[in-house]
């Protein structure tokens, strides 16, 4: 089966207030999903039902037709997430934390792979600073270095990625995510910032 | 699952003092009670099991709550639950990590504290083989209780009223087989129903403690 995200009819509850309901959308192979919406809207809440982090209050999420709740490691081996804090332990290396990061994902770096990465990420010659002395665009970049070396793997999560970047690291981002939707990958992203992806990169929001 | 061991005995060789605090707990508490009791020998040999063993509580209780705390701070806790690999054995892998820098260096100081008691030989080496089987259990049990209550505020107190009673059992056997072998009599029991409360949290344990990550996620 093609790689497919499917939405149905999502409902969100948190707390007493509904978010948002009926929220159905089919994401195929190479497409952008852009999630809009204002703060509180439920952005983040989405997302995390769509890693399966979070139980839906009513609806589904398919990944490949079957249902993402149950999948477990099987959904996790086809998925990266990257959430709204750089999820690095202050006490590594970026090169450390990198190579961790990949493995809990299932692909095994080396630590020259890791520090190519880095590199590209525009952190070279950081290699071996503890990430507590990085700053937050630098500590984001650690946690981006990540879709360099997991190009494999077809679904991509990510909650403002764009978040505390420079406009070389934007441009660098949007690179990236070009290239990978061009290998029928799927990126599922919010963004505070207007950014503007190349024109053949298929495009589908959605509002919250 | 190495991989995730390896990081997180990584950063508690990194943060050394957080990581000895509950060591050095350890060690106080137990050295304070022949200081507050008074010297009498036939009194402090028989404390010397209680107090080493609550001691040995009381210090896991410090250190458990630091389990899962950090990662889920720090967003790394999203990340083991989205992992590749079956969330229980990843648990199991943290636990383990968490039981040398804190379980087994409690034991192999143990010896030490026994001699400010006055034990004999042969109960300070049951003694240790107690803690060495009952920690891990205190680690394993402790877990459950450090998933279920991740991100709560007061969590500390909260992990010890959850937990606390469900170890005494593990309590009341190793001081059990300490006083046995003082007594002359065979220990065998209690290290075989310590080592039955240990193969049953290594199976449930990191299960459950998986099972309440995810719904703190939630």
């Amino acid at each position: 089966m093609t790689a497919a995200l499917e939405l149905d009819n999502l409902e969100c509850t948190r707390g007493e207030r509904p978010l948002f309901r009926a929220l159905s959308a089919v994401v195929p192979g190479g497409t952008l999903l852009r999630v809009h919406g204002a703060n509180g809207a439920g952005k983040t809440s989405l997302l995390r039902m769509l890693c399966g982090l979070l139980t839906p209050s009513a609806g589904e999420v398919r990944w490949r037709g079957h249902a993402v709740v149950g999948m477990r490691e099987d959904f996790s081996r086809e998925l990266l997430y990257l959430g709204h804090m750089p999820a690095l332990k202050n006490d590594l290396t970026p090169v450390e934390n990198l190579v961790a990061a990949c493995t809990l994902g299932g692909t095994q770096p080396s630590s020259a792979g890791a520090s190519a990465a880095l590199a590209s990420a525009g952190l070279r010659g950081y290699d071996h600073t503890p990430s507590r002395h990085l700053s937050q665009g630098q500590r984001k970049r650690v946690s981006l270095a990540r879709l360099v070396l997991d190009t494999a793997i077809p679904l991509w999560v990510l909650d403002e990625p764009f978040n505390a970047l420079d406009s070389g690291a934007t441009a660098w981002l949007v690179s990236l995510l070009a290239a990978h939707l061009g290998h029928s990958g799927i990126v599922v992203l919010t963004s505070h910032q207007p950014v503007d992806f190349p024109s053949e990169v298929v495009q589908m929001g959605l509002s919250l | 699952m190495r991989c995730l061991f390896v990081r997180d005995l990584r950063l508690a060789l990194r943060r050394r003092s957080d990581t000895l605090a509950a060591v050095v707990f350890f060690v106080i508490v137990a050295s304070l009670f022949p200081l507050g009791v008074g010297p009498e020998p036939a009194l402090l040999r028989t404390m010397a099991p209680g107090v080493v063993w609550v001691a040995a509580l009381l210090a896991s209780m410090l250190s458990l709550p630091r389990l899962f705390t950090d990662d889920h701070q720090d967003g790394t806790l999203e990340q083991l639950l989205l992992a590749a690999h079956p969330l229980a054995m990843l648990v199991a892998a943290k636990i383990a990590a968490q039981w040398i820098v804190s379980g087994l260096l409690l034991t192999l100081i143990s010896p030490l504290i026994a001699l400010q008691f006055d034990l004999p030989r042969d109960a300070v080496g049951v003694l240790f083989v107690s803690l060495l089987i009952g920690t891990p259990v205190l680690s394993l049990v402790g877990a459950i209780g450090a998933a279920l209550t991740v991100g709560v505020r007061g969590s500390g107190v909260l992990l010890s009223l959850l937990v606390l009673p469900l170890v005494v059992p593990v309590l009341i056997f190793g001081t059990g087989a300490v006083d046995a072998v003082s007594a002359g009599l065979s220990v065998r029991g209690h290290l075989s129903l310590l080592g039955a409360l240990l193969a049953a949290s290594l199976g449930l344990a990191p299960w459950a403690t998986a099972a309440a990550l995810r719904i703190a996620a939630d």
